[in-house]
């Protein structure tokens, strides 16, 4: 699946996104589009601004120039209540999975639904209980964060995010530090959820095998700009060297194993002394 | 020269910015008191953790602080044979100064170093961010609560203090060093007026107690979100805490007795 093809039925659109941080240019001209009901990555090196990304679509940030647009609203236009109002609709996991650590596996997973329901309690139950289900986690109802694993607390972050039955999911570098099996989980989990909820999941990640395997899209960025996108097949046969080199994981390429330096003879010989 | 005078410009106008963010900071807060009154649960806990978690510090210091204010003043006052007088000055010194005052400080130790380490650290693991992207503002479910709290926790804690340390200055006077009960409550009864010194010293509490929660909440929310930056917030949060009270203790006391 192109981007191009599937334009007219995107959840997310963003047009000519500029976004700086001081005199650090994050983003320079970005055009994203995000088809409603697939699994879209959004990937690059560290440091290209992919969690910056995920903040200004959820309208924690607001860009410079150009427009991101979820559905059919403006994001950085919305007023206060409305914007509180679009992120019901919007899940977020966040790279550490940010429980509430006061609060244990269940009441963690309960949280947005006592926040937006007046729902009586045997059905908040059976509403976590079955999050709690969607992740294999049923049986860690009564554990505090500090007792799971990073997987598990990632799965339970993801149970939370899914509460309120959101239209958009966006994950923050789901697979990193995870160990195998924690991370075929999640994979599987992050596409099986996508299918069967019909949920919209943005992926941001460095970790090519992991998202190539679910994602429908992928749009690599660097240096405040979208390199190439299109399907993992595609990116994988990309005609950029950069691309291939990303895709592939090469150690060597346009991106050069060496930090700029003088050289090697240079140094060793001291010659500038 | 240059230099000096350019440092000069940028703390000053970095310490105008930091009092702009907080008053904006406490803007959002009061937006968010009114709907406290659907959800008492949310204040109540927190009296709980920031009041009744206070009490032993509050008990302890009272009691001794009066007992001691009751030595002294025994020793003092004997010389000008006004022993008498000693529940006066105990009950004044306690109402009108003391009890706000050193509340006030012993909150910022204990119950505002809390607040922002607790707010900085949600802050530091995300857990503010992944509220508000759950569309729950924390200015409203984390701030609001806690500011109320403190205002409402400060006063209270304050009267504690000050009950206890009269109590202390009557075990003191009376029980050891023998004085007349009579007098010491009698006098006290008669030289203590429920307006200016009793209601000037709930005012002073209720004024701390919305300092030193707004100062407690804001350096949280404000802390750079790393181990150093929570450290260093909490830090400030008992330093600024302690001169305001001292500063605005003398402006009251000025507005009030002066």
């Amino acid at each position: 699946m192109a981007a191009s093809d599937s334009a007219d039925d995107c959840i997310v659109d963003i047009r000519n996104l500029h976004f700086s941080r001081g005199r650090n240019v994050i983003f320079d001209g970005v055009d994203i589009r995000i088809p409603r009901g697939s699994v879209t990555a959004i990937m690059g090196p560290s440091g290209t601004g992919k969690t910056t990304l995920l903040r200004l679509i959820g309208g924690q940030l607001r860009p410079d120039a150009g427009e991101v647009r979820v559905g059919d609203e403006t994001v950085h236009q919305l007023r206060h209540r409305q914007l509180y109002r679009l992120r019901r609709r919007m899940g977020l996991l966040f790279q550490s999975g940010a429980l509430f650590t006061h609060l244990n596996v269940f009441e963690n997973v309960a949280f947005p639904l006592r926040e937006h329901t007046d729902l009586p309690e045997p059905l908040i139950r059976d509403l976590v209980l079955m999050k709690l289900q969607a992740v294999g986690l049923r049986g860690a109802r009564d554990l505090m964060p500090a007792e799971l694993s990073g997987g598990m607390a990632r799965r339970v972050a993801l149970a939370r995010a899914i509460a309120l039955d959101p239209a958009i999911i966006m994950y923050d570098e789901p697979f990193a530090g995870q160990d195998p099996i924690s991370m075929g989980a999640l994979v599987t989990l992050i596409r099986t959820l996508n299918d069967a909820l019909g949920l919209t999941s943005v992926i941001v990640s460095h970790d090519v095998a992991e998202t190539a395997r679910i994602a429908d899209l992928i749009y690599v960025i660097s240096q405040g700009r979208v390199v190439e996108s299109g399907s993992p097949e595609q990116l994988m046969a990309s005609e950029s060297e950069w691309v291939r080199q990303f895709m592939h994981g090469l150690p060597d390429g346009p991106v050069p194993f060496h930090y700029p330096a003088d050289s090697l003879a240079d140094d060793l010989l001291d010659t500038r002394r | 020269m240059t230099d000096f005078f350019s440092r000069i410009g940028r703390s000053t106008l970095g310490v105008l910015a930091r009092i702009g963010r907080g008053c904006l900071f406490l803007w959002h807060a009061l937006v968010g008191l009114p709907g406290l009154i659907l959800r008492p649960g949310l204040v109540v806990a927190q009296i709980y953790s920031i009041g009744v978690l206070s009490l032993i510090i509050i008990v302890v210091s009272g009691t001794f602080v009066g007992a001691v204010l009751a030595l002294q003043g025994y020793n003092t006052l004997v010389n000008f044979g006004a022993q008498d007088s000693l529940g006066v000055l105990v009950a004044l010194s306690l109402l009108r100064e003391l009890g706000p005052v050193v509340t006030a400080l012993l909150f910022a130790g204990r119950a505002g170093s809390a607040l922002t380490a607790e707010i900085g650290l949600m802050k530091t693991t995300e857990q503010l961010s992944s509220m508000e992207m759950m569309a729950v503002d924390p200015m409203r479910r984390v701030i609001a609560p806690r500011l109320l709290a403190g205002f409402i926790s400060m006063p209270l804690l304050a009267a504690i203090f000050s009950f206890l340390g009269i109590m202390g200055a009557y075990v003191v006077g009376v029980g050891a060093l023998g004085l007349d009960e009579g007098p010491f409550w009698g006098q006290m009864q008669s030289a203590v007026d429920f307006r200016d010194d009793v209601m000037n010293g709930v005012i002073k509490s209720l004024v701390f107690g919305f300092v030193a929660s707004w100062i407690a909440v804001y350096e949280g929310y404000d802390a750079e979100p790393t181990a150093e930056g929570v450290s260093r917030a909490t830090t400030r949060t008992v330093v600024h805490t302690s001169l305001a009270v001292l500063g605005l203790d003398f402006v009251l006391t000025a507005l009030m007795f002066g």
